[in-house]
């Protein structure tokens, strides 16, 4: 008889029961929320006449909209204000802890979780917003939810929703150099498609993700949604533990363990599916397109339009014509106007210290924007503690305080007309960074730091 | 217990395209709001309204379709964000059925929520059916949730959906609250069994 993976022991401890619709009732242990998506959702509560079921498991912070420059209240954008302020109000109306711009732990809901320990192994985890996969890393089961569910599971800590099937991807080997986890999870998106983890959870193993580090846990499952997959994991292990011990909201850490080591995937478990990567085949990857399943390495060539599957054509020539790039070209060489460090996928510390170990080299080059927006206010200070924002000035970047940005410019931070944007965030939709025209590249911090010095994109192997 | 969704019947207006996604249906700076009413004006702002606010002719805007009720898509419809103001904002402008090749799963889930069938056909019968109201916009399109069926006059194609869906869509329970509230009892115990944030 085969054994269970995480998901499937996760998901029958959470389970209360099946519902009419054959739709299981799933209890959500940690739920997340925040200012753009979380206000409707109190005012449907309101309509309802209804209450917070349990107001200890929901936290909250601002970061979609938060201005990285101008901090003090109230903001600038009237609207940005108004959203804050519904927040704060529906937080003390209803008692729930909001990590807020004056508490010196805002930042980006996926970075702060792990960052108070808030996300544990073995938890069932949501959020209204789709990267919330990224808790994932730590061994829970935690996915994005529109505001009609924030509303469900705020009135009873419980959602409608199926079971996923499971997909091992199983990546193996040594990395080569300047190749790192967001490189890996372009490497997969681009081969598994947009849509290949529709209906699927994956569970991210194999002796190179064994050997990753939390952080660069976070940044793939982080991105499982761009592939498609709504739910991404690692199952828990020592990194996990150690990396969590001590932080604020670990109230017992060898019964938090102790949980982990009970929900990690059987060494016999059954999967819906096997895929294996090969580490040492991944080189530094950037998109090219306007999804991130069009990516390519960096000194390869742009695929010719017939010779992709007919479903991915036209999509592909859309892509050519937006990004005013040709088949047979490569990335190698592409001028670039801005470059940003940041976001839920790269605006963790370790990322920063990446960025400035490559900057440390140069200069941002002349007509190029860059700036760093730290993911949390904690990481903002740990960086400045280490003298990164030092470096990162000092070579020409600015260095804003933590939100989203301009990872889909709903502040101030957005692109201008055509600009062509290095970044390190996880969407390269058309007008996602925030002009209808704008263009951006996906790429690792390593790879965002040494486009910014040269004005172009660079082979970080060559730097 | 919300209305049962047995059937719809209404005009389409085809949207084409693969990997339509959240940040097209609805860009992100028109989410500054605490409400969801009123983001119908801005359902594929930038698809629809150049720089200056002048409009590019899409079939939103085109007399022969605006305002139509059944969207007609293509494959991987409503990827990206989560962001349930997607599927609001249709909603807004007046759609109340989507029928494409396929579907985000968060999405689609959004769209339960808000019971609008979120419906699929093959990529062939999709082509036809788009076809069909762009040559003739006044074809009224019914859905049939009960046999699972699209039919225009003349034809009739056979559709998909998540059962489970389609079951809360027709037995009335799409909006969840109150079917999951029902369950207090078992939630407390769930609760009260976890060996983390024992409050």
């Amino acid at each position: 008889m085969s054994g269970k993976s995480l998901l499937e022991k996760v998901w029958e401890r959470h389970k209360v029961k099946t519902l009419p619709s054959g739709q299981d009732q799933l209890f959500i242990g940690l739920h997340l929320i925040h200012e753009v998506t979380s206000p409707q959702a109190f005012g449907m509560l309101k309509e309802k006449g209804l209450g917070v079921k349990y107001p200890g498991r929901t936290f909250a912070t601002a970061d979609h909209i938060i201005p990285t420059d101008k901090l003090h209240r109230p903001f600038v954008d009237t609207l940005a204000e108004e959203m804050l302020q519904a927040l704060e109000n529906n937080t003390r109306e209803h008692g729930i802890l909001f990590f807020g711009p004056d508490s010196g732990k805002q930042g980006i809901v996926h970075v702060i979780g792990p960052e108070q320990g808030l996300t544990q192994p073995g938890m069932t985890i949501a959020c209204g917003d789709s990267h919330t996969a990224t808790h994932g890393a730590f061994g829970a089961i935690a996915f994005g939810v529109g505001t009609s569910q924030v509303r469900d599971i705020l009135a009873t800590q419980t959602m409608a929703i199926s079971r996923p099937k499971v997909r091992k991807i199983q990546v193996s080997g040594k990395l080569g150099a300047g190749v790192g986890a967001k490189d890996i999870i372009l490497a997969i998106i681009g081969r598994l498609g947009v849509n290949g983890g529709l209906g699927y959870a994956y569970e991210y193993g194999g002796d190179t993700i064994d050997a990753l580090s939390m952080e660069e846990r976070m940044t793939i499952c982080n991105m499982s949604i761009e592939g498609g997959a709504r739910v991404g994991y690692v199952n828990p292990d020592e990194t996990t533990y150690q990396w969590l011990k001590g932080r604020p909201y670990i109230a017992n850490f060898e019964r938090m363990k102790a949980f982990g080591e009970e929900m990690r995937s059987d060494g016999n478990a059954h999967y819906d599916d096997t895929v294996l990567f090969a580490a040492d085949e991944i080189k530094p990857m950037i998109t090219w397109g306007i999804t991130p399943g069009q990516v390519a390495a960096v000194d390869e060539k742009l695929p010719e339009i017939h010779d992709l599957p007919e479903k991915e054509r036209e999509t592909a020539a859309r892509a050519y014509q937006h990004m005013g790039f040709s088949p047979g070209e490569t990335m190698e060489g592409k001028k670039i106007d801005v470059v940003f460090i940041g976001s839920c996928t790269n605006g963790r510390l370790s990322d920063l210290r990446e960025v400035a170990q490559v900057v440390k080299k140069g200069r941002v080059a002349k007509d190029v924007t860059a700036f760093v927006v730290p993911g949390s206010q904690i990481v903002a200070k740990e960086a400045e503690a280490e003298g990164l924002d030092k470096i990162l000035i000092d070579a020409g970047f600015q260095w804003r305080s933590a939100g989203c940005s301009m990872c889909l410019g709903m502040n101030a931070d957005q692109l201008k007309g055509r600009q062509l944007s290095a970044s390190t965030s996880n969407r390269n939709f058309i007008g996602r960074q925030g002009s209808p025209t704008g263009r951006t590249l996906l790429m690792s911090p390593r790879m965002a730091a040494a486009a910014a010095l040269a004005g172009e994109i660079t082979d970080i192997r060559k730097m | 217990m919300s209305e049962s969704i047995k059937n719809f019947c209404g005009k389409g207006i085809a949207v084409r395209g693969n990997d339509i996604d959240t940040d097209r249906i609805i860009p992100a700076r028109y989410m500054k709001c605490v409400t969801f009413s009123g983001l119908g004006a801005y359902a594929f702002y930038d698809e629809r309204f150049d720089g200056a606010g002048k409009s590019k002719g899409h079939s939103f805007d085109d007399m022969r379709w605006a305002g139509h009720p059944v969207l007609l898509s293509n494959a991987n419809f409503g990827c990206g964000s989560s962001r349930e103001h997607a599927p609001q904002a249709l909603k807004d402008y007046g759609i109340r059925a989507i029928v494409a090749e396929s579907f985000a799963e968060i999405f689609a889930g959004n769209c339960s929520s808000l019971g609008i069938p979120a419906v699929t056909l093959s990529a062939a019968d999709m082509k036809d059916l788009q076809t069909c109201v762009e040559n003739s916009p006044q074809t009224e399109i019914s859905i049939d949730m009960e046999n699972m069926t699209i039919q225009t006059v003349g034809k009739t194609w056979k559709a998909a959906m998540p059962e489970t869906y389609r079951q809360a869509l027709l037995d009335g329970s799409w909006d969840s609250t109150a079917v999951l509230a029902s369950s207090m009892p078992e939630i407390e115990k769930t609760a009260g069994s976890l060996p983390y944030m024992v409050l």
